[in-house]
């Protein structure tokens, strides 16, 4: 791999910690700095809020400390997911999206007719997609179809028997589209978490084996797989044991440790998703700061009057870098991991821009302030929401075993 | 009981993710009538559940007996927060409306009202009923703090009984009090224009 200057640095990044999602070192170590950003941030947010109105505007202080915030929440949703596992990581991105579309339809005016297929809505096809997620990729031929397909065609059949003809198909095409942004989109980046990840020729996303890291006989890693939970690794934590209690007896640990036959260290689906995150939020952090150095062209000043061409070239650019920058995190390689960011990039201007009409059509500035006091979720996630099946079917496609 | 209650207030709460926003009123446990504008079966359970806890223990929605009364879960849910039934139907004059609920909060309880009488399902307000005149009449110490509840009528419409779980918002806006000798038509039309400023907010 790309970066392993020192064996002990590589053993670092190959060491695993339990759970049923695989955490390696490597995502351990994008997750550790991430943490470590978002201190700083929220120190320099706190700061700021100290500031004489005269070198810090209230309003912007106001927008980056709601964004710190935001990104707590995110990264507090991802960690919490990674640690309880794959189902857990579908259920809080269920509960998400429920918000979502929540803060969704309350901004959209529905009419009477609509309610039961709202409720449907609310509490049929946004369970039923996560639950589809949730079962995993042998469920992908359903979940890609249910809301594009089945909610679609469900949705006007039942408003139509509600028998309010008034604005059908605007009513029509608000749920649907409220759905398919907030649920169906949203519910491609959990499902991340389930690819057979392969790298670009086809081969199992490998990072070395466990017995390069045994070599080494880092105590951190003899310590994770006594607290491995699989049965497997439960088993193989009591062999060792038995092995290092003979060892006593007076042979070296090392021999102990490596009866087993080398075990292979996959890359961490967990880690690819984190990387997807990251690169999204960081997107729309580069678009707005490029925008402010050099914006001027904007380039919808009807729907969003802060996004320059400027601004969207020079994020997308900064994104690549930084796709290329944290290649390790994934199966790409250095070759793809720019491409697809930049990708990615682009799908999250998409979604601001799209997000950015329907608001101004709606006369509201920030899904947050729509019911004051809510933290509008969707402000948060609508780059995600157009990025994540993008990345998600790219990943599928070319970077996964689909059997 | 106090378990169930609290349980209530979050169901409440969560269902109808309302947001409370006092303007130019805090939060007091004096006598006081919360009178609101009446647009779903859900208004008197919010409205109560989103006062902090020690008013909502002094505070008793007056609700309707036709609807609350009806089966037990409801009539189980009126009598966990308190409600004050009152007979739509069969109003008579030696227990008229006014008279019960004076009696009931005696000098400690406030009250929820909707003067509008029904459920309103038209976009604009109704007409207040006289109700709430002759209560300040008889009682004029009492504060009048005037409530809007924006967006919960879609959360539960008018003969729905599975709410759809969208976002409400609660405004209540700085107390008034019936002036000496102000015509009830004034006063009624002065509630109505106080609690209707509150929806621009």
């Amino acid at each position: 791999m790309a970066i392993a200057p020192a064996p002990l640095f590589d053993a670092l990044l190959l060491a695993q910690f339990g759970g049923n999602i695989r955490l390696d070192a490597r995502t351990n170590i994008l997750l550790g700095s991430v943490m470590g950003i978002l201190i700083v941030a929220a120190i320099v947010g706190m700061a700021l809020r100290r500031q004489p109105e005269s070198t810090a505007s209230p309003a912007v202080v106001t927008t980056f400390n709601r964004r710190v915030w935001a990104w707590w929440m995110m990264f507090a949703i991802l960690i919490s997911g990674f640690l309880f596992g794959y189902v857990a990581t579908v259920v809080l991105f269920g509960l998400v999206s429920f918000w979502a579309l929540r803060e969704f339809i309350t901004m959209t005016p529905t009419r009477r007719g609509d309610h039961r297929t709202l409720f449907w809505s609310f509490f049929l096809f946004t369970p039923l997609q996560y639950f589809l997620v949730g079962w995993g990729r042998e469920a992908y031929s359903l979940y890609t179809v249910m809301i594009p397909v089945y909610a679609s065609l469900f949705v006007p059949a039942r408003i139509a028997i509600s028998g309010d003809p008034k604005r059908f198909l605007e009513r029509v095409a608000k749920l649907q589209s409220g759905l398919l942004i907030c649920v169906y989109a949203v519910s491609h980046a959990p499902a991340i978490l389930d690819l057979e990840l392969t790298t670009a020729d086809g081969q199992p996303w490998v990072l070395g084996t466990a017995a390069a890291s045994a070599a080494s006989s880092s105590p951190e890693s003899s310590v994770v797989a006594n607290g491995k939970t699989t049965g497997k690794g439960a088993n193989s934590a009591q062999t060792k044991k038995s092995a290092e209690s003979k060892a006593a007896a007076g042979t070296s640990p090392s021999i102990g440790a490596a009866t087993p036959a080398p075990r292979q260290i996959f890359g961490s689906n967990a880690g690819l998703l984190f990387f997807f995150v990251l690169i999204v939020q960081l997107s729309d952090v580069f678009q707005y700061m490029w925008g402010q150095l050099l914006g001027r062209t904007v380039i919808a000043p009807q729907i969003n009057a802060s996004r320059t061409w400027e601004g969207l070239i020079g994020g997308v650019l900064s994104t690549v870098l930084l796709g290329i920058l944290l290649s390790w995190a994934t199966p790409f390689g250095i070759v793809w991991a720019g491409p697809i960011a930049g990708l990615v990039a682009l799908a999250g201007f998409a979604g601001s821009m799209t997000m950015s009409g329907i608001k101004r059509d709606r006369n509201v500035k920030d899904y947050g302030t729509l019911v004051s006091g809510h933290a509008g979720v969707l402000d948060r996630i609508d780059s995600i929401c157009f990025a994540a099946p993008v990345f998600f079917h790219i990943t599928r496609f070319f970077f996964s075993n689909i059997g | 009981m106090k378990l169930t209650v609290s349980v209530l207030a979050i169901t409440a709460k969560l269902i109808s993710g309302a947001t409370v926003r006092w303007h130019e009123c805090q939060p007091d446990t004096c006598q006081r009538i919360y009178f609101a504008n009446h647009t779903s079966h859900l208004d008197a359970l919010v409205l109560w559940s989103s006062l902090p806890g020690p008013i909502r223990d002094l505070t008793r929605p007056v609700a309707a007996k036709d609807y609350w009364g009806q089966g037990a879960v409801r009539r189980y849910i009126a009598r966990q927060f308190n409600a004050l039934l009152i007979d739509r139907d069969e109003i008579k004059v030696h227990q008229s409306p006014v008279d019960m609920m004076i009696r009931e909060i005696g000098l400690t309880h406030s009250l929820i009202v909707f003067p509008e009488g029904g459920r309103n399902t038209e976009e604009e307000m109704q007409e207040f009923k006289s109700g709430l005149y002759h209560l300040s009449k008889k009682r004029p110490d009492l504060e009048l703090v005037p409530v809007y509840i924006d967006n919960l009528n879609r959360v539960l419409p008018r003969g729905e009984f599975l709410p759809v779980p969208l976002l409400t918002c609660i405004t209540i806006g700085p107390p008034m009090w019936l002036e000496p000798k102000e015509p009830k038509n004034e006063f009624l039309k002065r509630a109505r224009d106080a609690v209707r400023r509150l929806k621009d907010l």
